[in-house]
């Protein structure tokens, strides 16, 4: 099967979004929902959450960046392209019943996924707080969409470039300390950061939900690779979550699992910068 | 040249050396040349009662075929074989042949069975290596139906319907078709481009596979029905989910379910140079289990450059589940088996990398349900196993998400769809057979299972 890209555009300099022909899923897809993207034949397999979906013309989007073989392999599809396979849509929907206030909180690329979220809760009604936050201003994507559907925006970045400098647990835990108090926390981003958030709102017992993104390869339930420990017991991302109650993730253990391939990775990038440099000259 | 052949013992098979083959993912198993096929078909004595043919999970007609090889009507024999089975390549490769045909073969009193998978094997490449597919035109009944799932049951029940006229549809979850025969089972134990010929003779017929395609997400059985018209739906979705023992460290890295482990080499082709998909780099592993699912993944991990490899099965030598030729090749390999032996606890490193597999040692007990002597662990006799890596081959159950997303579907406690002699779920129209009934089973038994749905689902749609 392929699937063609209808539309690209580099968010910033190592993040791209694709919108790709999958009419199927774009109807089925929900917040929260991923896809199995397959770049070319003999290509790995990775997870990509789905940033939105667009009925009407069969468009799934993903924004993903540029961090290993891959990821690279991705980047150098163009419109009108095709990738080799696109599964989906997989994962169990965020819920967002009964929600009224929730807080959205999305470090780096995670917020192109924290933003579907937002935008489902505020279709529903719900008031979001969302706070994002990048390294630096040349890194920041999607602020204009986020506020649209946030009815408070807060923006981090790491060294102060733009917004309020430092990271995202801080405005969190200010409001939190003044009394605020939301339904729900709802984050997505690197697995330290959500470790941090679930440590900022453990103390005032306000349910977590973080959206993880393990290694997979099937993502249908079949390697046990995306296994992860929820309070003691072994859960598959692919068909338990991606999302899970953040006070009970061993956030830990996720870390030094995420790491299983590093050292290939490293190789794997460091070969395809090397290809791509002598294609270039 | 007299009319059977008494030698008490099969005509070998000639096979890779251990030692050669311990390091690449050819075909260890060479099969027979024309002679040696008919000298051992030579050894069948043609019983009246065929004590064979019963023992076979789809009653493939063995003394006639095998009359037909001595003869040297090798296509005539395929045509024998094709009347009851749909897979003669694989199932001569794959099937548990000892506790089958062969483990009622007259022959098996004094002596060797009649090496019955050898000669379905033999016939079914001679078959495929010659004859160009015949592609008979089928007439077409207008009736739609839908297969989910393209392993050996889903090819079965998709390659009998097509055959009877229907316009049969297979929605594969993964982007390779040929379910457990391809992410599952080796290269080294069945080619690849065996299973690419089973799935071209169905396209042949009119078999439309619809690849990337997980039932239940994409399109849930209700949609198959309801929205896209299929009148009929075969459920052939496979035992997927692994199971995990429980233990202490299985989360550390370099624990492997072994359908991660087999998926990454066998489906995602990890083993070439070429392929983007990573493959832990083990050096001594532990393969938890002793079904062939354990040797696939052993002689896999071998194969990747594991300088020792150990079997840790926790019952003896007598019951391992295994195939008697995939524990014999894998002992030529050099995998070593602990029998009697139990794991506890998987340790690790500080970075959550294996240390060791910590064990105890068994012996056997008072018979179990199963009747086999239950395991008892022997007080004071742990140790700990030196080991880099742990793949865990200790079966698998069916995927829940069919039960998830089919409102209806009616399950055991297992996972295992609930179905009648026929297939028949408890949601009407909607059939299913194979591991997602049985629990993981065998090749045959799912591909039986695919012919027997089919066989219901033609006369649920013809008396509709």
């Amino acid at each position: 099967m392929m699937y063609r890209i209808l539309k690209r555009e580099n968010l910033n300099d190592t993040v791209t979004r694709l919108d790709v022909y999958a009419p199927y899923i774009a109807k089925k897809a929900l917040a929260g929902q991923f896809v199995i993207v397959r770049a070319n034949e003999r290509g790995e397999r990775i997870p990509l959450t789905i940033a939105a979906c667009d009925r009407k013309n069969g468009a799934v989007s993903i924004i993903f960046q540029v961090v290993g073989a891959t990821t690279m392999e991705l980047n150098e599809k163009q419109e009108g392209d095709s990738v080799a396979d696109f599964v989906g849509p997989l994962g169990t929907p965020t819920q967002l019943d009964g929600l009224k206030k929730v807080a959205v909180v999305g470090g780096g690329v995670g917020c192109a996924i924290a933003l579907p979220v937002a935008r489902a809760l505020k279709e529903r009604g719900a008031e979001v707080t969302s706070i994002a936050g990048f390294r630096n201003r040349e890194l920041v994507i999607l602020e204009d969409e986020f506020r649209e559907v946030s009815s408070r925006f807060i923006m981090m970045t790491d060294d102060g470039s733009y917004g309020e400098q430092g990271n995202v647990c801080m405005p969190l835990n200010r409001l939190l300390e003044a009394g605020e108090r939301f339904d729900e926390v709802i984050t997505i981003g690197p697995l330290v950061m959500m470790k941090f958030v679930a440590k900022t709102t453990e103390p005032y017992h306000i349910k977590t939900v973080a959206s993880m993104n393990p290694i997979m390869i099937d993502g249908t339930g079949m390697c046990g690779c995306c296994r992860v420990s929820v309070g003691g017991e072994m859960k598959f991302a692919c068909i338990d979550g991606p999302d899970f109650d953040a006070h009970l993730i061993d956030f830990d253990e996720a870390m030094k699992r995420s790491k299983t391939y590093a050292p290939f990775e490293a190789q794997a990038r460091e070969k395809h910068c090397n290809l791509y440099k002598k294609e270039r000259n | 040249m007299s009319k059977f052949n008494m030698r008490p013992d099969k005509n070998p098979m000639p096979t890779q050396p251990p030692l050669v083959r311990n390091k690449n993912f050819e075909e260890v198993a060479l099969g027979y040349s024309e002679e040696a096929a008919i000298d051992e078909a030579k050894r069948c004595l043609n019983c009246k009662n065929k004590p064979c043919v019963a023992a076979c999970p789809v009653n493939v007609n063995i003394p006639e075929f095998i009359a037909l090889a001595v003869e040297g009507k090798f296509e005539e024999a395929y045509e024998v074989i094709s009347r009851t089975s749909s897979l003669p390549a694989v199932c001569g490769r794959v099937c548990p042949q000892e506790t089958q045909c062969e483990g009622k073969c007259t022959r098996g009193i004094k002596g060797e069975p009649v090496a019955i998978g050898r000669l379905e094997r033999f016939v079914a490449d001679y078959h495929n290596q010659r004859s160009e597919q015949k592609t008979r035109a089928v007439v077409g009944n207008g009736h739609k139906v839908a297969v989910v799932g393209s392993g050996p049951a889903g090819l079965a029940c998709a390659g009998d319907l097509a055959r009877l006229g229907y316009e049969v549809t297979v929605f594969e979850a993964l982007h390779t078709t040929g379910g457990v025969l391809v992410y599952g089972i080796p290269e080294f134990r069945l080619p690849k481009t065996i299973v690419e010929k089973e799935v071209q003779g169905l396209k042949d017929i009119g078999v439309k596979f619809v690849t990337d395609a997980v039932i239940g997400r994409l399109f849930t059985v209700e949609d198959l029905k309801s929205e896209y018209g299929f009148e009929a739906v075969f459920l052939g979705t496979g035992a997927g989910l692994p199971r995990f023992m429980g233990i202490r460290g299985e989360s550390a890295k370099g624990v492997f379910s072994a359908n991660e482990f087999l998926t990454r080499t066998n489906l995602m082709k990890a083993y070439q140079p070429d392929s983007a998909t990573p493959m832990f780099p083990a050096k001594r592993v532990a393969v938890v289990g002793g079904g062939n699912v354990a040797m696939d993944a052993a002689r896999s991990a071998k194969r990747l450059g594991a300088e020792t490899v150990y079997i840790v099965y926790r019952r003896s030598e007598q019951e391992l589940p295994a195939r008697l030729e995939e524990i014999e090749h894998a002992k030529e390999e050099e995998i070593e088996f602990l029998f009697l032996t139990n794991p506890v606890e998987i340790l690790t490193d500080a970075e959550n990398n294996v240390k060791a597999l910590k064990c105890v040692r068994m012996e056997l007990g008072e018979p179990d349900a199963s009747g086999r002597r239950r395991p008892v662990e022997k007080n004071g006799s742990e140790f700990e196993l030196n080991v880099d890596c742990v793949i865990l081959a200790l079966g698998t159950s069916p995927n829940p998400l069919m039960k998830r997303t089919t409102v209806g579907l009616e399950t055991k406690p297992h996972g295992e769809i609930i179905a009648d002699e026929n297939g028949r779920t408890s949601i009407e129209g909607v059939f299913a057979g194979g591991d997602v009934v049985t629990g993981s089973a065998t090749v045959i038994l799912a591909m039986g299972a695919g012919k027997t749905a089919a066989k219901a689902i033609h006369e649920y749609i013809q008396s509709e």
